[in-house]
């Protein structure tokens, strides 16, 4: 899978029969992304205001649906600005069609085929992750990926994905996945590390002591108020008050 | 062909990245055991694939037999695994044999390494290594690339291979590389980076309340949000109580720790701050 970079100067004669949108799909380094349907691309209320961010948009277009150019313009000064146009059209459309109906069922698939890789973080247990991105608007930030158990944000572990832009999945996409299918979302139990030294805590007064235990903490949002205090009346509470007695007791190493 | 129009976004991490994989690929070590050419065992081993996150260990250290108490229990072969280490094998060892001492000698090297980095001169020596970021890079987005230390989960050989400790959101990731994957954990040990924090308090980085929000549309979710909240109160509760605490201690440890905690506090006012405008625009959805 990692071996395949090559695949990026496959040349003419094989690619000429594939449609632009599958060959586009099965580039190296583009496993992130879904084939678009055409009907979605063909309708025009899809595209509402694309042709204000991409240059080109009309030839742009008519490459990726594989349209002859209906006449010869000479405004083009070249055909590789057509398709880097043609590339952020695709993701742009792509941005929008994850999150309908369709789309979300084949990055479903996607992603239980494992298609974007695993959560980094040792107690996620190599979960699934999805791409994400953290802003909408093309050429800020490329893709990142979402971690539906740790709920938090990594870098892609292979370095081929950090030349794709993340407004091609979009801010809303990761989310509306798990939304849409909360079956999806693994139930791993949350784990927090704890550093040690030779098997002792660090006491959290300690000046290098424990300070973002907080961010890893996860708890049933059903035992949550809105206000974001646990509903007391359950064994949660109790849990709670032994975790908090059991930080006091800490050993506290001191230099 | 398309690709080739792409541009670079973090060009400053590509190269980060590219910098760090060249030496890999060009350094054709093999990794059997002819070491016949390579002057020093510890320097061919150290040059193979995939051991660079070992440092150097000196030879005083290993040649003082006090530091290696209890490793002729857990070693086969330990004197001839220690004398290759040393560079004192004998060289009329048929091969099978050599092969045996060779991977006995890597596992020995691996354990008296664990026991090294919490040395005075072992800190040093990993700390140029994190300084020049040879275990890599935090993946975590808002940890903006922090470079993170070996660490391991279990002392005991054997038992988990070796995980990467981020200071800056404290939590353990898998190494990149399945080669850096396959290390035993127990060459590095649990206590180390947290013994290189104690020593070198000045290398904790400002802890940042900085946390992604999930967003649909650009509304937050309404159980995210929550959790987020009661993440917070934690949050605040643990700081009240380290503050609280740290007023019961001598003066002389309060100067060292306030200096830390005020600028956590600055810090999470100006959030608390940023919070609350949030989600006064945001309605959640759900």
């Amino acid at each position: 899978m990692d071996l395949d970079l090559g695949s990026d100067v496959s040349g003419g004669s094989e690619t000429e029969a594939m449609p632009w949108i599958a060959w586009f799909c099965s580039l190296g380094g583009h496993q992130y992304f879904t084939e678009v349907a055409e009907e979605f691309i063909e309708d025009e209320f899809n595209l509402t205001g694309l042709n204000s961010i991409v240059p080109f948009y009309k030839e742009a277009l008519e490459m990726i649906l594989d349209l002859e150019p209906e006449e010869e313009t000479t405004k083009v000064p070249d055909v590789s600005i057509v398709e880097a146009s043609a590339e952020q059209l695709y993701g742009l459309i792509h941005q929008r069609f994850i999150v309908t109906r369709q789309g979300l069922q084949q990055m479903a698939d996607k992603y239980t085929a494992g298609h974007f890789g695993t959560c980094p973080r040792n107690f996620c247990q190599s979960t699934n992750v999805v791409p994400c991105g953290r802003y909408d608007l093309p050429g800020v930030e490329t893709v990142k990926v979402y971690c539906p158990n740790c709920q938090d944000i990594y870098s892609p572990m292979s370095s081929r994905y950090h030349n794709i832009d993340g407004a091609y999945f979009g801010t809303t996409f990761a989310h509306m996945l798990f939304h849409i299918y909360p079956e999806l979302v693994p139930k791993i139990p949350n784990k927090l590390y704890t550093p040690t030294i030779y098997g002792f805590k660090i006491s959290e007064y300690s000046r290098c002591g424990p300070r973002m235990r907080w961010l890893r903490l996860k708890v049933d949002p059903g035992t949550l108020e809105a206000s974001g205090r646990l509903i007391y009346d359950q064994q949660d509470s109790d849990d709670e008050q032994e975790d908090d007695d059991d930080d006091e007791e800490d050993e506290e190493e001191q230099t | 062909m398309v690709s080739s129009k792409r541009k670079a976004f973090d060009s400053e991490d590509m190269d980060e990245r590219l910098g760090h994989q060249i030496p890999f690929n060009m350094e054709d070590c093999t990794s059997g055991s002819d070491s016949d050419y390579t002057k020093y065992w510890i320097d061919w081993f150290l040059g193979t694939k995939g051991n660079e996150y070992f440092c150097e260990v000196d030879e005083d250290y290993i040649l003082d037999r006090f530091n290696l108490t209890g490793l002729n229990t857990e070693v086969q072969y330990y004197s001839q695994a220690l004398d290759l280490i040393t560079d004192n094998l004998d060289e009329n060892l048929d091969e099978e044999m050599r092969d045996i001492v060779e991977k006995s000698a890597r596992h020995l090297y691996g354990l008296i390494h664990a026991r090294f980095i919490i040395t005075t001169h072992g800190l040093t020596k990993m700390l140029e290594k994190f300084k020049k970021c040879d275990f890599g890079r935090c993946p975590r987005v808002l940890c903006h690339n922090h470079p993170l230390l070996p660490v391991a989960l279990s002392d005991v050989p054997f038992s988990k291979s070796v995980k990467l400790f981020c200071c800056r959101c404290e939590d353990v990731y898998n190494p990149k590389s399945t080669r850096h994957a396959s290390i035993d954990g127990a060459y590095f040990g649990c206590s180390f980076p947290h013994m290189l924090f104690q020593v070198y308090p000045q290398l904790v980085p400002p802890k940042s309340t900085d946390r992604y929000v999930p967003r649909i549309f650009g509304f937050k979710l309404h159980d995210v949000a929550k959790l987020h909240r009661y993440q917070d109160m934690i949050r605040e509760e643990s700081h009240a109580r380290i503050m609280a605490g740290i007023e019961g201690l001598p003066s002389a440890s309060i100067a060292a720790a306030s200096s830390s905690t005020q600028q956590g506090l600055a810090k999470q006012k100006a959030s608390e701050g940023n919070n609350a405008t949030e989600s006064g625009a945001m309605a959640d959805v759900n």
